[in-house]
């Protein structure tokens, strides 16, 4: 690593100066996050590879035989792997589109709401910091079947629904999970978008309205593609903390009637069938998903990433 | 960065607003009535939930199947019995521990591979913040059964050094990214001239690069503890028992265990107290934490 | 208190960008050395690894004898002002101005001592205790400065440490620095890209471009005998006028007159091949209104211009007039100044060729008429378009270049323009 840095910077052979310092200083300051990192993530990465390559489990003890590729081949040729990435897939794309839309038009009222801003800011962060676990406490709690808030007043105002366990049927369990999403993280949106609006430059929009652009227009034309930045930064996050989902529907119903995500799936094939080969490779495979996924997220904010190491 | 960018955001919104309240058309008072009803919604829609937690917290018995806005016998008994109930208690007080002791590991540790990424000359830099980056998009799910093995075999199983470990993995990246971009602002001429003054690069960080990214470090510290304390899945992988259990974990097992008998009351209680913290922290440091949520998504 | 030196310094980045060839430079101990060029000319980095701030690519750095090239900044025992001064904000104007002495275990009476004495000497001592964020900019600034000067350094380090003030300011400060410098008689380099700072402040001032060192000398040698266009035109305000000239018979004949060129410079130019295209160098205060000329009338030459603009500043005129030639000059040099002067033409590069004269406030010359002028020969200056050194400069030397070296020195070719030989 020396000697390249030395032929990059076209110095003579001998005498690295303090400059070796710095670099010394750099690795001390950067080792002890790295040896963490490489402890509980790389490792364990490492691991649970090794693992799904394995037929492992504590109900037998001793039991560890290399099967390959086996455990792979069980996963992708069962229903419920498939299942459960469409369910992943589906809960991410509606709760991410909805948060989306509705973190949108928030973000812009509070723009609009020059005066409360502050305060909305606060509000707006409440959901953001009650726990996810809460979050389904609360939710549960309101459509708790016959007591809960929400088939209470659907039955006072005589609408459908009021007798459904919404916890209880597929689809409406699947509902209530992207409706708690949503209510925990549109705020958070909101706010990302907000700080987005805020960069954009009033005279733009002065501009436009010398142009003769109506309301709508100067949205779509100017602060949509502005925002652009923005949105894709909050789809980012949201696309890949969606995709690992496992609180909410471990606690709304511990993954039944349809909200077995694949966090959930491999969790009990973990813990509850105790099948470590197998649950590490659906693991693995719910990893490689992710990674799939933050994948395109390093191509469109590399650039952000790297302007925070370019010499200022 | 952020804050900067939102200050200056600031004083232009003002004007701008000024430009909104002199425009003729529209009528005035379309405009503004729209905006009020936006903000109620918003309001509302944020949070009544909570609130309808706090609500039910509040009530016992027969008072718990009706859907009154306002218990009406509000009573403390629930939260009475959760403070004596050890489970919880014992949640408590591990939650607080493993939370505070991550969160300050996570600043030291963090802040020094920050002002390394962000100031010094060395290789390789891209590569080493692209992989501790990376590793915030990890599904915990993906490492929490070699964890698990790994414990159990050098005896960190249900301990706090179990937990304050693998959280502070996944709480780096978030602190390096923060505290990366507060460094980043602070003008480099000041730590050239404390070098010059004859401080070596780490003394220049102590004294001149630290106390001037106190915000940073804020933000980046109530961000770790909001993870931390909020953290779940490898919070009921790694621990088994009262001794190291935190409270989202142990929240979810006092539901579990009794199924078909929901304490709706008591969970309640609980659920309000651990988020009570919280709620207090986004109301005093609501600035910083925007400043810090929205680092990544404003290019400064 | 130290003489420094650069014994051809060069700086590459990374990038493999060359910010500083080949710099040779002697500072003797108590001098006052200005490094002045157009922005990006090299002259920062050169002061920065001085500093230490910078990794030094090639060449030596010595400071009081001693090479310095591999040691930390502080360990060179040098103090710097920096163009933003760099005040830390969370400490007071006295903790900044201590903060070295503390670092080096200076104990604390002898701290407040220096302290309150260079307060003191900078007229700071009732804002000892305010954050600068409290402070104006000239307060600021003189903090900066009251940081160097506690150190007792060996040398001081500055990087256009007045830039950030107003214009009034920093003639205030102008001559406060240059007091300050003699009063301490501490060796000083001190970069700015201003050439009017330059030469006021200098006891010598060296010129940079692209990297290169143009000239060094004192601000007159500079002004009377710039080694060539590029210094010439950048030294001086208004700039020196430019302009296509031949030299026929002793006489140079410009695009308004011919001049005879007096003896001493045409023994200094030596042989030149008649006919051959140079550009002559005019500065405005050599012209004169002829009818004031007074007894130097004679030996000089004398012709009528229309004058496009008249510029009165009281004391003296400034006239502008425009001569029409037949052929344009073209100099990087003289375009690079251009750039630097924001983005103006290159003198006389198109048809028609404007050039100011300073004239005698007493001068009867109006805007729109015609005048008669004078013009000095002794001040003319002829430079080689090719090259663009000076033929009447006892200073004469070519722009450095690649691989040049500036005036005065000879270093022995570096290892990778002989790897280029080979």
């Amino acid at each position: 690593m020396e000697a390249a840095t030395t032929r990059l910077r076209g110095r003579p052979s001998g005498g690295h100066g303090y400059g070796s310092a710095e670099r010394r200083l750099a690795a001390w300051m950067v080792s002890p996050s790295l040896v963490v990192i490489a402890l509980v993530a790389a490792y364990p990465i490492g691991y649970a590879l090794w693992l799904s390559l394995h037929e492992y489990s504590v109900k037998v003890p001793g039991l560890s035989r290399w099967v390959g590729l086996g455990n792979y081949t069980d996963a992708l040729t069962s229903g419920e792997f498939w299942s459960a990435t469409g369910t992943t897939f589906l809960f991410t794309g509606i709760s991410v589109a909805l948060e989306l839309a509705i973190g949108l038009a928030m973000a812009v009222a509070m723009h609009e709401a020059f005066k409360g801003r502050a305060l909305l800011r606060t509000v707006v962060l409440v959901p953001w910091a009650v726990l996810t676990v809460v979050t389904a406490i609360t939710w549960r709690t309101i459509f708790e079947p016959n007591l809960g808030l929400a088939p209470v007043l659907l039955d006072k105002f005589g609408l459908p629904g009021a007798d459904t366990v919404w916890l209880g049927e597929n689809g409406y369990a699947l509902g209530v999970m992207i409706f708690a999403d949503v209510w925990k993280t549109a705020p958070f949106m909101a706010l990302l978008l907000l700080a987005g609006l805020q960069v954009i430059p009033d005279d733009v929009y002065d501009a436009a309205k010398v142009d003769g652009a109506s309301t709508w227009q100067r949205f779509t034309r100017i602060t949509l593609p502005l925002l652009r930045p923005a949105i894709l930064v909050a789809l980012i996050f949201r696309t890949l903390d969606a995709l690992r989902i496992f609180d909410l529907p471990f606690v709304l119903t511990q993954g039944a009637n349809g909200t077995t995500t694949l966090s959930i799936l491999s969790y009990d094939a973990l813990t509850k069938d105790r099948l470590i080969g197998e649950g590490s490779a659906l693991a693995v495979l719910t990893f490689l998903i992710v990674m799939a996924v933050s994948f395109i997220y390093i191509r469109l904010v590399g650039g952000n990433i790297r302007s925070l190491t370019e010499e200022g | 960065m952020t804050t900067r960018v939102l200050g200056r955001a600031g004083t232009a919104t003002r004007e701008r607003g000024e430009a909104v309240e002199r425009s003729p058309r529209r009528g005035n008072w379309l405009r503004p009535a729209l905006l009020t009803i936006a903000v109620i919604l918003i309001v509302v829609f944020c949070l009544f939930p909570f609130y309808w937690l706090i609500n039910v917290s509040l009530k016992t018995g027969a008072d718990l199947s009706g859907a009154d806005l306002f218990p009406p016998s509000p009573t403390l008994d629930n939260y009475d019995s959760i403070f004596r109930n050890a489970d919880f208690t014992n949640a408590l007080r591990n939650s607080a521990i493993v939370t505070v002791t991550t969160t300050i590991l996570a600043l030291v540790v963090g802040s020094f591979a920050a002002y390394a990424l962000a100031r010094l000359r060395f290789p390789r830099k891209f590569l080493i913040l692209a992989v501790i980056l990376s590793i915030s998009t990890f599904p915990p799910i993906a490492i929490a059964a070699p964890i698990f093995k790994l414990w159990s075999d050098v005896g960190l199983y249900n301990t706090y050094p179990g937990l304050i470990i693998p959280y502070l993995t996944f709480a780096l990246p978030l602190c390096i990214y923060i505290l990366t971009s507060f460094f980043k602002e602070i003008p480099k001429e000041l730590e050239e001239a404390a070098l010059v003054d004859g401080s070596t690069h780490f003394q220049a960080f102590r004294k001149v690069v630290l106390p001037l990214a106190a915000p940073g470090l804020v933000t980046a510290g109530l961000l770790t503890a909001f993870f931390v304390w909020n953290e779940f899945l490898l919070a009921i992988t790694l621990t088994s028992s009262s001794d190291a259990r935190t409270v989202p974990a142990a929240i979810a097992f006092f539901t579990g265990s009794q199924k078909f008998e929901v304490p709706l009351g008591t969970i309640s209680a609980a659920s309000v107290v651990i988020t009570i913290p919280l709620v207090a922290l986004v109301i005093i440091f609501q600035k910083r934490i925007v400043a810090g949520l929205t680092a990544g998504a404003v290019k400064g | 208190m130290a003489e420094i030196t650069l014994d051809n310094v060069s700086k590459r980045f990374p990038d493999g960008y060359e910010a500083v060839k080949g710099m040779s430079l002697d500072i003797q101990d108590g001098e006052f050395m200005i490094l002045v060029g157009p922005s990006g000319c090299g002259k920062s980095t050169a002061l920065r690894m001085v500093a230490g701030l910078e990794e030094i690519t090639d060449g030596e750095l010595r400071i009081g004898g001693e090479v310095v090239n591999e040691k930390a900044p502080k360990d060179r025992d040098i103090a710097m002002v920096f163009q933003n001064y760099a005040l830390y904000p969370h400490m007071s104007v006295r903790e900044n101005m201590g903060f070295a002495l503390k670092l080096r275990g200076v104990d604390k009476a002898e701290i407040d001592r220096k302290v309150e004495e260079a307060a003191r000497i900078l007229d700071l001592a009732p804002h000892l205790d305010r954050k600068p964020s409290q402070l104006s900019g000239g307060q600021r600034q003189r903090v900066a400065m009251g940081r160097a000067i506690v150190r007792d350094p060996a040398a001081f380090l500055m990087d256009e440490p007045l830039s950030n003030l107003d214009a009034k300011l920093r003639v205030q400060m102008r001559a406060e620095v240059s007091r300050l410098q003699q009063r301490l008689g501490t060796t000083t380099i001190y970069v700015t890209h201003d050439q009017v700072e330059a030469l006021t402040l200098g006891d010598r001032v060296a010129v940079m471009r692209s990297g290169l060192l143009q000239q060094v000398g004192t601000p007159m040698e500079l002004y009377n005998e710039p080694a060539n266009l590029f210094v010439a035109g950048f030294i001086g305000s208004p700039a020196m006028n430019f302009m296509p000239a031949t030299l026929e018979d002793g006489a140079a004949k410009l695009p308004f007159g011919s001049i005879t060129v007096p003896q001493e410079l045409r023994e200094r130019m030596g042989r030149v091949e008649p006919g051959k295209k140079l550009i002559a160098g005019i500065r405005p205060e050599a012209f004169e209104d002829a009818a004031l000329a007074g007894e130097h009338h004679d030996r000089g030459c004398t012709f009528r211009a229309g004058i496009d603009v008249l510029e009165s500043l009281g004391s003296e005129l400034y006239v502008h007039f425009s001569v029409s030639t037949e052929e344009s000059i073209e100099s990087d040099e003289l375009r690079e100044l251009a750039v630097d002067a924001g983005g103006g033409e290159v003198p006389m590069s198109g048809e028609e060729g404007r050039i100011v004269a300073r004239l005698d406030a007493a001068s009867q010359v109006r805007q729109g008429g015609e005048a008669e002028l004078w013009v000095d020969p002794a001040r003319l200056h002829l430079f080689d378009p090719g090259d663009g050194r000076s033929l009447t400069s006892r200073h004469s030397a070519p722009p450095a270049t690649d691989g040049q070296s500036p005036a005065g020195h000879e270093p022995a070719p570096r290892q990778d323009e002989l790897e280029e030989l080979s």
